[in-house]
């Protein structure tokens, strides 16, 4: 059963892109929403975590729910709750003091559910949260995928990127995620064209039509070489007769 | 219709693209250095007395001859890399040179006239122990070469087996010598450690004798005996401290006889294991009877076994002396001695072999280097003068792996550094302006002082200007009256200084640390050097010993501060890594002259991880080395209260990465205030699948002068510059053919975005790549179609720039276009560098050294991803190249024409200050330095650009307009008359 979605994987070269706007009030932070019964159909969910803190010391908390879904066509949605009011005030003076947004998710594979219990350890990203603030919570999250399936990473953009220092005042652009999520496979990287060049290089020799029978160098011009070749060899047997004479002479 | 506009396309490219080196321009621009290794065997012709041949054997598993009078390389065979390749032993006889190959593999025989191979057998399998000459009635005949189990007797006209016999209990005794003095008989000596010895003599024609001596007290034959005088084994042992012979001829089971060495008065040195020295001029002949013994690092005693074959006689005593050796000619046989004269030289002396008795005139001072090892071993070549005395030359091989030639009465001839044979790392330095030009420059550097001093200090700089130029002129007028030929550009350190187009720079290069084990101390000596090379002449103008590199080492060559700030000399920093336990040392040097700098670099106890350096600099100009810990604690260097300010002002924006390779991980750090560090992204490649193999950002001294191209409908491409991105290159774990891979992934070291991950399928390495500019070129092997094949990234931004005035990895959230294109390149290649010049204005070239030694310049216009497969209008306009499949290789191409570089290690690229220019050094076992001009000379007037035409021509111009105008002006007056 693992095989098949491997293979699946990687047939999908395009990856399918799920956006998902996170508008939904009601979701409980962390509650997953895939139950135990149609894990293998409907995929399974991780935590995505976040953490910003003014004195830029990690302490992550709970920011939504991936759902992945390594099926045919590899997926990905995300469930995530408003940040709330003591959220906010500290986003912002994260923001004021140029601190940090960091996100994280936990290592597992896409395709294989059975090691994803063994591997360890979390991939992370960050964004400045300047950015984040002034972007109304915008941001564009990316999960990159290898060959086999397994999560190596994510990084975080927010839209636009540049902090100006514009005042955020309304409290409302700072309540809900607007996130757009999506799971990048690799790319396979192409071979050499030896093919089409092939096809081509056939295609205009054909357009130049077939060439003429073309007729050996000899046989076109013997009727000229021949003589030339005849009178050469009288005069050289000449010249050899002069030649051994003069030498004749010379001893 | 479009095939021959493609064609034409082509034609016209390669006719720009194609640069070759004219005949006259050989060795004008380039140079070579040829070097052949560390010196295991060496031997000097003496076949004849008037030849100055020199023949070596080296660990590099090169056979080569020499010019003894010049050092000139004459001839050279490099084998493969390897065991495979190993030279086990080197005996010369007359004009045959034979060798044992590849741990016994091989007996080859060449010819030392012309370097030919003679002949070439394939021995039986077995480990090689020893090889000697075997003589009949005055001639040699065979060799007999002695394996682990086995000995085989060898023609020497054709290689042809004469007979090879099992050797008994083989799996007992161990074998360690082979001895023939000219008799019918070759002995081969085994022993059982701490039984008993082993003698067995074979008969030239067949047979064998074995005899079994008790000799409890022995456990290497190889290491603690010697043959002497008429078959006489002697032995030394270290415990009882007594010497033993033994006639190894004897009929009768034969006994050693025990010589006491107190009975000598002689004392050896507490816990130095005694060596025993001897001699064998001839094969055909026996040893002589007189014989050196090493009683401690410093004492030599010259020893004599007398007549009766039981007794010895003590002739000399030599102490202090380094360095002992033995040297025939003729019938003479002297011994020769190196004694230490004081610091800085040491005495070579001759003495008479049989008598002890020092020979006059012959002494011959070898000076000491203080930036070099210590002798290591003599070579002496020893003839006979007219009047019938010996004279000598020596071939002192130090611990830094250098060769030195010595002629009476202490003439060093050549000196040969072959510790430059391994080059790891190097870097080129800009050399220092001229007295008079730093006069100038340090006029802006100083303070204002008032108007009227800035006023004189003006015009007395520029009096001296004008005498400098004044001074030039002179000399130029003085040496043009001068023949041609006698104008000397002698290369000193003094007289070292920038040309005008910064063409000539200062090579440092960093040697692999090389191990030398030395029997005088017992002592491994490991070391590396740093060599200081003219890059115009090639000429070493300093090199220094550093002492202590561990040998699995790993360098990084940084250079802090260059030498534009004048006064403050320049500043290089070379890091020392020992690689398994990851701690660190600092050597800091000034890289014009090599001196080792006052600044005392900071300690490191700890494993060091990464290292940096920050464009901050310090208030002497020099840039911030940042080197990071195990506990990810950072160190400055230096570290003075103004870099400490600054970094805490820099912190927020100070960003780096570190990789753990095994544990394919990628995570990226910030800086802090109190110089600490905290993590803030994290990338993981499992390791089961696949593991990354190399990491390259790009060069800081890179500039690109274009931010898009230009396409063929006007519109501009602009390129996604992004200096923070690193090019990680993995293997998967999985060897299959079908299933292997090559993983390409472009990350941001900032903010730890992956960029772009690209997987070459069926692939796998030697992956070579670049990475410069917008693009990656990687090199790796098709398992499917067994072949080389290139593949080139390249990653645009689009039509739209984000940012056009500053590029920032926190605020870049597009990602780039990526496009990518692979073709067949028909050769496997060994390393790969990009050309890089001072604006980035001339279009790039890839360096390519190939297997072959040839160094192959390939445009990368060739490798664009945007060729297109069907020609367009659009394609036409911008001059792109039709895709072909495979990447041509054009021997005009090649850089090195015929000075092919043998197994090419890495090739080093720096820009010059013309902007064609890019200075070119290939290192492996030679160097190879020159220059390239991927767009040509744009910028230059060629060499034989006619001045005198052109003026004479302006001038005729000037002169036909003033008289034409002049007539002009007399006819107009003439018809205005009218």
């Amino acid at each position: 059963m693992a095989s098949v979605p491997r293979l699946c994987l990687l047939l999908s070269i395009i990856p399918t892109i799920l956006i998902l706007c996170a508008d939904f009030a009601c979701c409980n932070t962390g509650r997953k929403t895939g139950d135990g019964l149609d894990t293998d159909f409907s995929g399974f969910s991780v935590p995505l975590e976040h953490s910003f803190e003014v004195d830029d010391v990690s302490r992550f908390r709970m920011r939504g729910a991936l759902q992945l879904r390594g099926g045919r066509e590899t997926s990905v949605s995300l469930s995530q709750s408003q940040l709330s009011e003591e959220d906010r005030n500290t986003l912002k003076e994260v923001a004021a003091v140029d601190g940090l947004y960091k996100i994280r998710v936990p290592r597992v594979s896409l395709t294989d559910r059975q090691t994803e219990r063994q591997m360890d350890g979390y991939l992370t990203a960050f964004v400045r949260a300047c950015s984040l603030v002034e972007s109304h919570l915008s941001d564009v999250i990316t999960l990159h995928t290898d060959v086999s399936g397994y999560l190596i990473g994510v990084s975080i953009v927010t839209i636009p990127g540049a902090c100006r220092g514009t005042e955020v005042e309304d409290e409302v652009d700072l309540e809900a995620f607007n996130t757009t999520l999506t799971i990048i496979p690799p790319t396979n990287a192409p071979q050499p064209e030896t093919a089409l060049f092939i096809e081509r290089m056939d295609i205009e020799h054909e357009k130049r039509g077939k060439p003429q029978e073309q007729k050996s160098f000899f046989a076109k011009y013997w009727m000229y070489i021949v003589p030339l070749v005849l009178f050469l060899m009288m005069s050289g047997a000449q010249d050899q007769s002069g030649g051994g004479a003069a030498n004749g002479g010379g001893r | 219709m479009s095939k021959p506009t493609s064609l034409f396309v082509i034609f016209f490219s390669l006719f720009i693209m194609s640069e070759a080196v004219f005949e006259d321009q050989v060795g004008k621009f380039d140079w070579r250095q040829q070097y052949v290794g560390k010196t295991l065997f060496a031997h000097f012709d003496s076949h004849s007395q008037s030849s100055n041949k020199l023949f070596l054997a080296t660990d590099k598993n090169i056979f080569a001859s020499f010019n003894s009078r010049t050092g000139d390389l004459l001839w050279r065979h490099v084998d493969k890399v390897g065991p495979e390749g190993t030279i086990d032993i080197l005996v010369l006889h007359g004009q045959d040179a034979l060798m044992v190959v590849g741990g016994g593999r091989l007996l080859r025989s060449w010819d030392t006239n012309m370097g030919g191979l003679n002949w070439e057998a394939v021995l039986d399998t077995g480990s090689f122990q020893a090889a000697c000459f075997v003589a009949i009635q005055d001639t040699v005949k065979h060799v007999a070469v002695l394996k682990k189990a086995a000995i085989s007797l060898h023609y020497l006209t054709n290689g042809h087996q004469k007979w090879v016999e099992n050797l008994p209990d083989s799996d007992t005794v161990q074998y360690q010598a082979v001895y023939s003095g000219g008799e019918v008989e070759v002995y081969v000596l085994g022993v059982v450690p701490n039984s008993h010895l082993t003698i067995i003599a074979y008969s030239l024609e067949d047979g064998e004798i074995i005899k079994s001596v008790e000799a409890p007290w022995l456990s290497s034959v190889e290491s603690s005996c010697v043959v002497i005088g008429q078959g006489v084994l002697m032995c030394v042992d270290p415990a009882t401290l007594a010497l033993y012979t033994l006639p190894i001829q004897a009929e009768e089971a034969p006994q050693f006889n025990q010589i006491l060495l107190q009975s000598l008065d002689l004392e050896v040195s507490l816990g130095f294991q005694p060596v025993l020295v001897s001699s064998q001029p001839h094969p055909a002949r026996s040893p002589i009877s007189e014989f050196f013994l090493q009683l401690g690092p410093d004492h030599h005693v010259l020893l004599q076994l007398n007549a009766d074959g039981y007794t010895i006689a003590a002739l000399r005593d030599f102490q202090p002396a380094f360095l002992v050796s033995f040297a025939t000619t003729g019938e003479k046989t002297v011994a020769v001695v190196m004694t230490p004269k004081n610091e800085t030289a040491c005495d070579i002396n001759l003495f008479s072999a049989d008598s002890g008795r020092r020979l006059l005139d012959t002494t011959v001072i070898f000076p000491l280097d203080l930036n070099g090892g210590k002798p290591f071993k003599l070579y002496v070549h020893a003839f006979l003068k007219k009047d019938d005395s010996v004279d000598y030359r020596v071939l002192v091989q130090t611990q830094d792996h250098a060769l030195t030639f010595i002629q009476q009465p202490g003439r060093v001839v050549w000196t040969r550094e072959e510790a430059l044979a391994d080059v790891v790392t190097m870097e080129m330095v800009d050399l220092p302006l001229t007295g008079t030009q730093a006069e100038l420059e340090g006029e802006f550097g100083k303070k204002a002082d008032g108007l009227f001093p800035m006023v004189l200090k003006r015009l007395s700089s520029q009096v001296i200007l004008l005498q400098a130029w004044l001074a030039h002129l002179w000399k130029l007028f003085y040496e043009a009256r001068k023949p041609h030929g006698q104008v000397k550009n002698e290369v000193t350190i003094e007289t070292l200084s920038r040309d005008e187009f910064n063409l000539q720079k200062m090579m440092v290069m960093v040697t692999a640390s090389g191990k030398c084990w030395s029997r005088q101390s017992l002592f491994i000596f490991v070391w590396s050097q740093l060599f200081g090379i003219d890059s115009k002449s090639g000429s070493i103008l300093w090199k220094h010993y550093l002492e202590n590199v561990q040998p699995n080492a790993v360098f990084k060559l940084i250079v802090q501060r260059t030498t534009a700030h004048f006064p403050h000399p320049p500043q290089c920093t070379l890091l020392i890594k020992d690689k398994d336990t990851g701690l660190a040392s600092l050597h800091v040097f000034n890289p014009i002259f090599g001196r080792k700098s006052h600044i005392a670099p900071p300690a490191l106890p700890r494993p060091i991880l990464q290292s940096l350096l920050l464009p901050v600099i310090d208030q002497d100009y020099a840039k911030v080395l940042l080197l990071v810990d195990d506990q990810y604690k950072v160190t400055a260097f230096p570290s003075t209260k103004n870099v400490l300010q600054q970094l805490q002002e820099m912190a927020s924006s100070i960003f780096f990465y570190l990789i753990r390779s095994d544990q394919g991980n990628l995570s990226g750090f910030r800086l802090r205030k109190d110089l600490s560090t905290e993590r803030i992204w994290e990338v993981v490649l499992p390791t089961e699948v696949q593991k990354i193999v190399a990491v390259n950002g790009k060069r800081p001294n890179e500039h690109v002068h274009s931010q898009g191209r230009v396409m063929g409908d006007r519109s501009v491409l602009y390129k996604y510059l992004n200096p923070n991105l690193l090019a990680v290159v993995t293997e998967s774990t999985d060897a299959h053919p079908e299933r292997a891979f090559v993983g390409v992934f472009l990350v941001d070291g900032v903010t730890g975005r992956i960029i772009h991950e690209a997987v070459q399928r069926k692939a796998r390495g030697p992956v070579h790549f670049v990475h410069s500019e917008n693009w990656v070129v990687y090199e790796y092997w098709n398992t499917k179609s067994r072949r080389n094949e290139f593949s080139v990234l390249e990653l645009f931004e689009g039509t739209e720039l984000y940012n056009s005035t500053v590029f920032s990895s926190l605020d870049r959230p597009h990602l780039p276009q990526v496009l990518q294109q692979t073709y067949i390149f028909p050769s496997p290649i060994t390393t790969m560098e990009a050309t890089l010049t001072e604006k980035g204005i001339t279009s790039r070239h890839l360096l390519v050294g190939l297997p072959s030694g040839a160094i192959l310049s390939l445009p990368k216009m060739f490798l664009d991803p945007r060729r297109p497969e069907v020609v367009t209008e659009h394609s036409r306009e911008e001059n792109l190249i039709p895709y072909a499949p495979e990447m041509p290789i054009r021997t005009e191409w090649f850089i090195n024409y015929n000075q092919t570089v043998a197994r090419v290690k890495g090739i080093y690229t720096a820009p010059s200050g013309l902007e064609s220019t890019c200075l070119v050094v290939a290192y492996g076992l030679d160097i190879y330095q020159t220059r390239v001009y991927p767009s040509k000379q744009f910028d230059v007037l060629k060499d034989d650009y006619d001045y005198v035409l052109i003026s004479s021509v302006l001038f005729a111009l000037f002169f036909a307009t003033m008289i034409s105008k002049r007539l002009a002006q007399v006819k107009l007056l003439n018809r205005a008359w009218r």
